[in-house]
């Protein structure tokens, strides 16, 4: 089970005490309400609106999304109709976490509590935003920010992104990416806000209870959701939930929180680094990994066991 | 000219169903429970990327996209994905 409890640590930092996810258990009741209507325009099978649905239910009424360019902008439907039952602000690629800077700031000045949440892709993320991001986290906003990531720039035709893993087909990496994937969580991590996790589509209660989690706390907020894309990764639509569970049991995608600094791994991923299943049964069903070289596949896996060697040696210190 | 007015001109949209069509019309397989498999777990419906399917684990047809994630997660195989008529 998971161990949360730093409530030392986060005592000297932070006048609210973070509730473990064990005590979230408790009053983690999944909401029944859907806040995504019946129906988006996004394509049968996307983790995308998954997610969505799990993030909305966490934070509940009284939030504002905002949302740059992604395919989220995309598939609340035609106007003057939307499918989002929620305020939502739809803004630049680049502008997201500025907007919701300020916005947080004008909630704040008028004594109200509204959830901030950014809701970005990989490419607003880790290319487009980062910059915005990166001045959020550092003055501090008080707002959560959750980047879907499916590893390229969906909507507009899958190309390559700063988060499309080495050795991936894009329609601008034909041959597969020759870069790594970009480590957006480290670079959140150096910016020491209060919370930090990675979840994943296809574990929505995790995800539910990370959100929730994370809007306990008061300043930035950063959670990374591994989102499976059928027509990005080129897998069939009903591979969705698996494709995200096979990247957490093979160690490509781990779970994790970082509070106050200290990381702790979840207890889905600590199964698969003591036990993790060979990479080739995540790359196999995907056609962006379809040709892939042995060679690509071996510095992939070193890739993985250095990762998890590093979040293992960051739970263990003291 | 009131707020409300002002507010009229800006880009707004409102929360409706449907706002994106009958999104069921995209479907190649439909999804059939077998009741006498199914142990009323509800994580198909906890899956489904779309919320289609209701606390009565009944499937919205007119919007259900037939991606199969429910057939699939089935843990007793109750779902069977088959194919529609045209
Ligand atoms: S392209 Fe991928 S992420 Fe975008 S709507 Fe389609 S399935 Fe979802
Ligand atoms: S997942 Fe299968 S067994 Fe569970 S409620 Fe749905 S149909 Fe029934
Ligand atoms: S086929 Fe897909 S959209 Fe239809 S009910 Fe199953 S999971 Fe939902």
């Amino acid at each position: 089970m998971i161990n949360n409890d730093r409530s030392s640590i986060a005592l000297s930092r932070s006048p609210i005490r973070s509730p473990s996810l064990q005590e979230l258990d408790i009053i983690a009741e999944i909401p029944k309400e859907e806040y995504v209507l019946k129906c988006t325009s996004a394509c049968a099978g996307c983790s995308d609106s998954l997610a969505l649905r799990y993030v909305l239910k966490a934070a509940g009424p009284d939030t504002v999304l905002v949302v740059p360019a992604c395919c989220t902008s995309v598939i609340q439907g035609i106007w003057p109709n939307t499918a989002f039952n929620i305020p939502v602000y739809n803004i630049a690629f680049g502008a997201a976490a500025a907007c919701a800077s300020g916005m947080s700031n004008a909630f704040r000045k008028a004594g109200k509590k509204t959830n901030v949440i950014v809701y970005a892709g990989d490419g607003g993320t880790l290319d487009i935003g980062i910059q915005a991001m990166s001045g959020a986290f550092e003055r501090g906003t008080d707002f959560l920010y959750v980047c879907y990531d499916n590893e390229a720039y969906g909507n507009t035709g899958m190309q390559r992104s700063g988060a499309t893993p080495l050795g991936a087909k894009t329609t601008t990496t034909p041959t597969g990416k020759t870069d790594f994937k970009k480590d957006i969580d480290a670079i959140i991590a150096a910016h020491d806000p209060p919370y930090q996790a990675t979840a994943a589509a296809a574990y929505p209660q995790d995800l539910f209870k990370k959100v929730q989690k994370a809007l306990t706390f008061r300043g930035p907020s950063f959670i990374h959701v591994l989102a499976p894309c059928p027509p990005g990764w080129r897998y069939s639509t009903e591979k969705t939930v698996e494709m995200g569970k096979l990247a957490v049991k093979s160690g490509m995608w781990v779970l994790y929180e970082r509070e106050y600094g200290k990381v702790t791994i979840g207890a889905q991923s600590k199964v698969a680094m003591k036990k993790p299943i060979p990479l080739e049964d995540y790359l196999a069903p995907q056609g962006r990994f379809k040709g892939i070289d042995p060679k690509t596949v071996d510095i992939l896996k070193q890739r993985i066991v250095k990762n998890l060697a590093k979040l293992a040696a960051e739970e263990a210190a003291p | 000219m009131t707020a409300l007015q002002k507010r009229e001109r800006l880009a707004i949209s409102r929360p409706t169903g449907g706002a994106a069509g009958k999104t069921g019309t995209w479907r190649v397989f439909r999804p059939v429970v077998d009741r006498e498999k199914c142990n009323d777990c509800g994580l198909c419906a906890t899956y489904c990327p779309d919320a289609v399917i209701n606390d009565e684990l009944e499937i919205d047809l007119n919007f259900c996209k037939g991606c199969g994630i429910c057939a699939n997660e089935c843990p007793k195989k109750a779902i069977e994905m088959v194919r529609e008529e045209k």
